[in-house]
């Protein structure tokens, strides 16, 4: 993804976060993300955040679990190689259901687990730009993505009177990348220097 | 607080609606006894079981309401604030079906009626191992005192809650009043809570329900029907607050508490289904002649079709249709399935009882369907009364305001 400019406003209440986002908004300014340090309740309602579609996921990887385990055990156990457990038919389906539902919920957990992080760009060995360390502690932060009509300093000014405590100007990535490092920061480049 | 509807003013058509139903089922009932209820000793059993199922199947359910209530007080809960004057009122109908369902069991006890219970017949018991091993369990003094006083601390113990809810009317709590008011409430909940546990939880459907197959026991039994009549119970909750709310009342109620009221139903219907398996695997695993006793003609014989339409209602359909969470938030969906999940665990209560009365015929038919509307419209009338007795918002409670800005 390519570089862009980002305006960054700082709240340090709900209270005023919330009709903050509302007016940003109305302006007309493309909210890039609110970055708080919990889950705010209805926060994704005022964001205009369409309902994430994560349990579809979870349904259709259900379904495959649920597939795979009761077309496994029966192409084994009534086709392959059939044998006889104390007297049971061949195609036993309730001792199969516990294993059925094991592999059910395996199969959704562990895909909507990758799901979500895929969505979140959460993972391992993947790297994401932080517009501000405190939104991890107690400030609730909003980036705003500006395109070039956008006058920088109008919009500054327009989060201060909206409530912003701090008010910042960043051009970042805005998408994850792989690897360790900031990035636009060379590796031991400190390092060298001071040698 | 001014523009809120608090009094309940039954529409003329809810009562109309009410004694019709009434009406049907006194018709039945009469017509049950004329040709049903004065024949053989089978036909007898059939009558009585027809009508005893039907009550104890209501009794469980609208004590389920107050099992609502005092478990949300137990864990602090208040999003149920907003309408709880509802499940208080559904819990109203405690005394009333509890007092048929002892006369029903009652009668069948003293009369004797070894179709029935097969553990009332003195000669069996006495060359029965089996039976005789149980008798300290299964006896007319033991049931009889054990019914009367299940129902006697339900009703008591509702009474209780629903006397202590109506404070919060009276005046606003400070803090010390407040905090009282919410420790006492506990209390009482917590002393339902712990006799629906050794009743609803354990001995009531061992005694009056898995009793009929004298010989037969499951571990499972109980919770299955507890959960039966649980997610009953929650479904006729939610059928209420629905019709409430298309009257115009409940102003406080909305799609968030429908949503964690259809989040119950869908729950519960899994729990009931977890339970089915259960017993069910574990018998037709192990295959022991003693226990398969149960199941055999319930699979094999002339119930098999209900015993699967049973499956289908209460487990299939609550998971494919309220899965989705716009679904639990619709109320033309929850009342469907509400009405759906209430018809499914009560065709579920009749294969219970009427599938050991009468184990070759399948009995369903008119008078069941008549009995059944007997039910509803005695349930209409009288939770409509206790409806409008009391104000419908509990204005002063410490945890009204959690439930209005309720977010789930």
């Amino acid at each position: 993804m390519a570089k862009k400019k980002f305006v960054v406003g700082c709240f340090d209440d709900e209270a005023t976060l919330f009709p903050a986002v509302k007016k940003v908004r109305t302006a007309g300014y493309k909210i890039h993300d609110v970055y708080t340090p919990f889950a705010v309740h209805g926060l994704d309602h005022a964001l205009g955040l369409r309902e994430t579609s994560l349990h579809t996921a979870g349904f259709i990887y259900g379904i495959t679990g649920t597939s795979t385990a009761l077309g496994c055990i029966s192409w084994i156990l009534s086709y392959d190689w059939p044998l006889n457990i104390g007297g049971k038919p061949h195609f036993a389906l309730p001792a199969w259901i516990p294993i059925t539902f094991e592999l059910t919920v395996l199969f959704a957990a562990v895909g909507m687990v990758l799901t979500f992080c895929y969505l979140c760009q959460l993972s391992p060995f993947i790297k994401k730009h932080h517009f501000h360390a405190r939104a991890t502690d107690d400030l609730f932060v909003m980036v705003i993505e500006t395109t070039d009509k956008t006058n920088v300093d109008d919009l500054t000014s327009f989060l201060s009177n909206a409530g912003a405590v701090e008010t910042d100007v960043q051009i970042a990535e805005a998408g994850w990348w792989l690897g360790r490092y900031d990035k636009d920061e060379v590796p031991f480049q400190n390092k060298i220097v001071a040698a | 607080m001014s523009s809120i509807k608090e009094h309940f003013e039954i529409p003329a058509k809810l009562k109309t609606w009410a004694f019709a139903l009434i009406g049907v089922g006194l018709v039945a009932l009469i017509i049950g006894f004329i040709t049903k209820g004065r024949g053989t000793e089978e036909e007898q059993a059939v009558f009585i079981g027809t009508i005893m199922y039907n009550t104890i199947f209501w009794t469980l359910v609208t004590n389920a309401s107050m099992f609502f209530i005092c478990v949300t007080t137990l864990a602090m809960g208040g999003w149920q604030q907003s309408f709880r004057r509802i499940p208080e009122a559904i819990s109203t109908m405690v005394p009333i079906f509890g007092s048929i369902t002892v006369a029903v069991l009652l009668f069948v006890v003293f009369s004797g009626n070894h179709h029935i219970y097969h553990w009332l017949d003195t000669n069996a018991v006495a060359n029965d191992e089996i039976l005789k091993g149980k008798s300290g369990f299964l006896n007319v003094k033991f049931f009889t005192i054990w019914t009367l006083l299940a129902v006697g601390l339900w009703s008591l113990l509702g009474w209780r809650m629903r006397q202590i809810s109506s404070e919060a009317d009276a005046a606003a709590f400070n803090g010390e009043t407040g905090t009282s008011f919410i420790w006492r409430n506990t209390v009482r909940a917590a002393l339902f809570t712990v006799w629906f546990a050794l009743t609803v939880g354990s001995t009531v459907p061992w005694l009056w329900l898995m009793s009929l197959d004298a010989h037969w026991y499951s571990t499972m039994y109980s919770w299955y029907t507890f959960a039966s009549s649980f997610v009953s119970g929650m479904s006729l909750i939610a059928l209420w607050v629905i019709y409430m709310k298309n009257k115009g009342y409940l102003e406080y109620t909305n799609q968030e508490h429908l949503h964690d009221l259809g989040k119950f139903m869908f729950a519960f219907s899994i729990f009931w289904t977890y339970l089915w398996f259960s017993q069910y695997m574990l018998i037709w695993y192990s295959n022991q002649p003693e226990e398969t006793l149960y199941f055999k003609h319930r699979v094999q014989g002339p119930y098999k079709g209900i015993f699967f339409l049973n499956l289908i209602i209460n487990f299939i359909c609550p998971l494919l249709i309220l899965m989705k969470s716009s679904a639990k938030r619709n109320y033309t969906m929850v009342t469907f399935m509400a009405v759906l999940i209430i018809f499914g665990h009560w065709i579920d209560f009749y294969q219970m009882v009427m599938g050991s009365i009468s184990k070759e015929v399948v009995t369903l038919g008119w008078l069941d369907f008549g009995i059944l509307s007997l039910f509803v419209g005695l349930m209409i009338f009288f939770v409509a009364k206790a409806l409008a007795k009391k104000p419908l918002i509990v204005k002063y409670h410490p945890f009204l305001k959690e439930s209005i800005i309720h977010h789930t």
